[in-house]
């Protein structure tokens, strides 16, 4: 029975605003645009550092990636064009071997060769990136076989000539052959076709640089590490317009694997340590994912708090307008009131009766809110092309919070119209 | 044996602080009204009938003394109690008709019963005799605005009637009225009294006063004169007693 009157008393409080219908949704515009800013900006930010936690995700959060980086100052000489000058940077196997040896939880270390070069097969030759690696290449950076298989482990140990293409590359390359089986050629040696695979990474997280034009390329050739250490060698020369860079480099990345996430943390400075102590210049740069990761998660905390604190005023504001018009109105039907303590309401039934009204005025509001801030998004990510997320808990707060907001701003004018005195409130006039 | 008293009035006192001064609105009034009374309550401006009519009507509790009505003492009540009490045993009928307007007619005859805790629905087809009594079965669905002062006035008479109440009070029920309409008014409050029901009635208007069975005139805080008109009529049944045996 209680709650049939409760309903009533809600039926009535609509009834009372329905009243002055203007009033009354002007003084949910604050609500609304306060619930649906809120879920809307979420859904934008949430939207953003999750494309950004999910690119850094599949660098692998238990990963340590360690880069050749031209030094700043020999990068300086070699654009001041002396020839002949063999520039000398970078990690080397020996850095390989001493991470993997030195540094506590590590589980794999993957190094990586890449040089740029261009395969033959038939008569086609197209630019490509020759990526050297391990057979643990497919697991630690990613990657789906297609057909064949990928590297293994006897090719290392025998320096097999034997490759895994993309499927970028198979299909340009083959356009109406089998790849498999089939001999391609870069620079002068051949190599059999054993797998056609595919990155399971995002273009710009592959492990290569962009074509002259700063284009991702989706043609790789994997080849064993050994194989191409013996092929190649370690110094590659690099032809531009009038002139030509050579550099020596042993590896281009090594990615470390550490056992669980917890040791990567421990593990950063110490790898840092270890090269240090052997390489004069930085030449390398680490990139750790999981602090990265951990950087994305704190931004992102920041901004929830800096929407946080907006929405929190502007629900805020909502609430004072609320207020505002309660007590005008509690003015206004100041007579009623007495007309209804007259009639037997308790102080609570007045209470209860005003405060109905600011909640049905601010749930209301949030009620429209949620439904623009839902709304809203879908139109920018449709529209903008952003990634946006709408988060359960983001509709919940919002609405908890106009809710909160009415109960809240509502007491006081509720109260104020209960603490009348019966028989002052029905001289008014 | 006559009639019970329904009130009780015992020494009753009502002082106001205004700033540094205090003024006794009521001096010491005792007051007895025997059931099925219609009383009417008459005076000059600041001789305390309008007090007198808050503490009647529960609105206002005396400084001293003690009020009983049906009996029960009910002049030191809290105030929630005393809420309790004008929703089931007291009817209101008010100068300027007090309807709530955002109410249509039938709703506004059932507000005494919703503070009961009573849905409209389980009472609906006694609100609608109510209604049928005052003669506005046709306008249920009407609102105050939609409706005359007289229709008002009506509409709060059966208002007044909905919960059964011990008396109803009634505060210069014509005072807003044109005299045709008023005397229609004042007909159903004759005819209220007629079937049984105790009428406490303020007014300036001798001619108003002249229908009731005594006439109190109060002065300067007190009771000046109490006049009888005529015989109050003996019931059959008492109201009140029932209530208290119950």
């Amino acid at each position: 029975m209680i709650s049939l009157r409760l309903l009533r008393t809600i039926q009535l409080g609509v009834k009372s605003l329905l009243l002055h219908k203007l009033r009354s949704g002007l003084t949910m515009l604050g609500i609304i645009f306060g619930v649906c800013s809120v879920i809307a900006m979420l859904a934008i930010g949430e939207g953003a550092s999750y494309e950004a936690q999910e690119r850094i995700k599949r660098l692998g959060s238990k990963n340590i990636i360690l880069r050749s980086v031209k030094p700043a100052e020999d990068e300086q000489e070699a654009a001041s064009g002396q020839g002949g000058f063999v520039l000398e940077y970078g990690l080397t196997y020996d850095d390989a071997h001493r991470l993997k040896d030195t540094i506590p939880g590590v589980e794999r270390v993957l190094p990586m060769r890449l040089i740029r070069d261009n395969v033959r097969f038939s008569r086609s030759y197209i630019p490509c990136q020759i990526v050297g690696t391990m057979p643990h290449y497919a697991e630690i950076v990613g990657l789906d076989i297609v057909a064949g298989r990928f590297l293994s482990a006897t090719d290392e140990r025998n320096q097999h000539n034997i490759c895994a293409i993309t499927q970028g590359l198979a299909e340009r390359l083959f356009p109406y052959q089998n790849p498999l089986e089939q001999p391609i050629k870069v620079g002068s040696v051949y190599y059999q076709v054993v797998g056609i695979v595919r990155e399971t990474n995002m273009p710009d997280q592959r492990a290569q640089q962009g074509d002259a034009d700063g284009e991702p390329l989706d043609n790789n050739i994997y080849l064993p590490l050994s194989t191409v250490r013996k092929r190649f060698g370690e110094t590659l020369i690099k032809r531009s317009q009038g002139s030509f860079s050579a550099e020596r480099i042993e590896l281009h990345e090594i990615r470390m694997q550490m056992k669980e996430e917890k040791f990567v943390e421990i593990a950063d400075p110490q790898v840092k340590t270890v090269l240090g102590r052997f390489h004069e210049k930085t030449d390398y740069e680490v990139i750790v994912p999981l602090e990265l990761l951990r950087q994305a998660e704190e931004t992102k905390r920041m901004f929830n708090i800096v929407l946080g604190a907006i929405a929190a005023i502007s629900l805020l504001v909502g609430g004072i307008g609320i207020m505002n018009i309660m007590l005008a109105t509690v003015t206004e039907r100041t007579r009623e009131i007495g007309v209804r303590r007259a009639l037997g309401a308790k102080k609570q039934d007045i209470i209860t009766q005003f405060l109905v009204e600011t909640v049905v005025l601010s749930v209301g509001g949030g009620v429209i809110g949620v439904i623009f801030g839902v709304v809203i998004p879908a139109a920018v990510e449709h529209f903008a092309e952003m990634k946006t997320i709408v988060t359960p808990a983001s509709v919940i707060i919002a609405f908890g919070i106009s809710g909160a907001v009415g109960i809240l701003f509502g007491i006081y004018p509720a109260s104020a119209a209960a603490d009348l005195d019966p028989i002052e409130a029905l001289r008014h006039e | 044996m006559s009639n019970h008293a329904v009130i009780r009035i015992e020494e009753i006192q009502k002082k106001y602080v205004m700033g540094d001064i205090d003024v006794m609105a009521l001096n010491g009034v005792n007051l007895e009204v025997l059931e099925g009374t219609y009383l009417a309550i008459m005076g000059p401006s600041g001789s305390g009938k309008s007090t007198m009519l808050n503490i009647l009507g529960m609105l206002d509790r005396p400084t001293h003394g003690r009020y009983l009505l049906g009996g029960q003492d009910v002049s030191q009540m809290p105030d929630d109690e005393l809420s309790v009490n004008r929703g089931k045993r007291l009817g209101f009928i008010f100068q300027s008709y007090n309807l709530i307007d955002q109410l249509t007619v039938i709703e506004n005859i059932h507000v005494p019963l919703f503070y009961q805790g009573v849905d409209l629905n389980d009472c609906y087809d006694h609100c609608v005799e109510l209604a049928k009594l005052v003669g506005l079965a046709e306008r249920l669905d009407h609102r105050p605005k939609e409706l005359s002062g007289g229709q008002q006035q009506r509409v709060a008479i059966a208002r007044s009637l909905v919960n059964d109440p011990l008396m109803i009070l009634a505060d210069e029920p014509t005072g807003n009225l044109d005299s045709k309409t008023g005397k229609e008014v004042l007909e159903i409050i004759d005819n209220l009294n007629a079937s049984g029901k105790t009428i406490v009635l303020v007014t300036h208007d001798p001619n108003v006063a002249k229908r009731a069975h005594r006439v109190v005139h109060m002065k300067d805080g007190n009771v000046d004169q109490d006049i009888m008109n005529r015989e109050i009529p003996k019931l059959e049944k008492s109201r009140f007693m029932e209530e208290s045996n119950s």
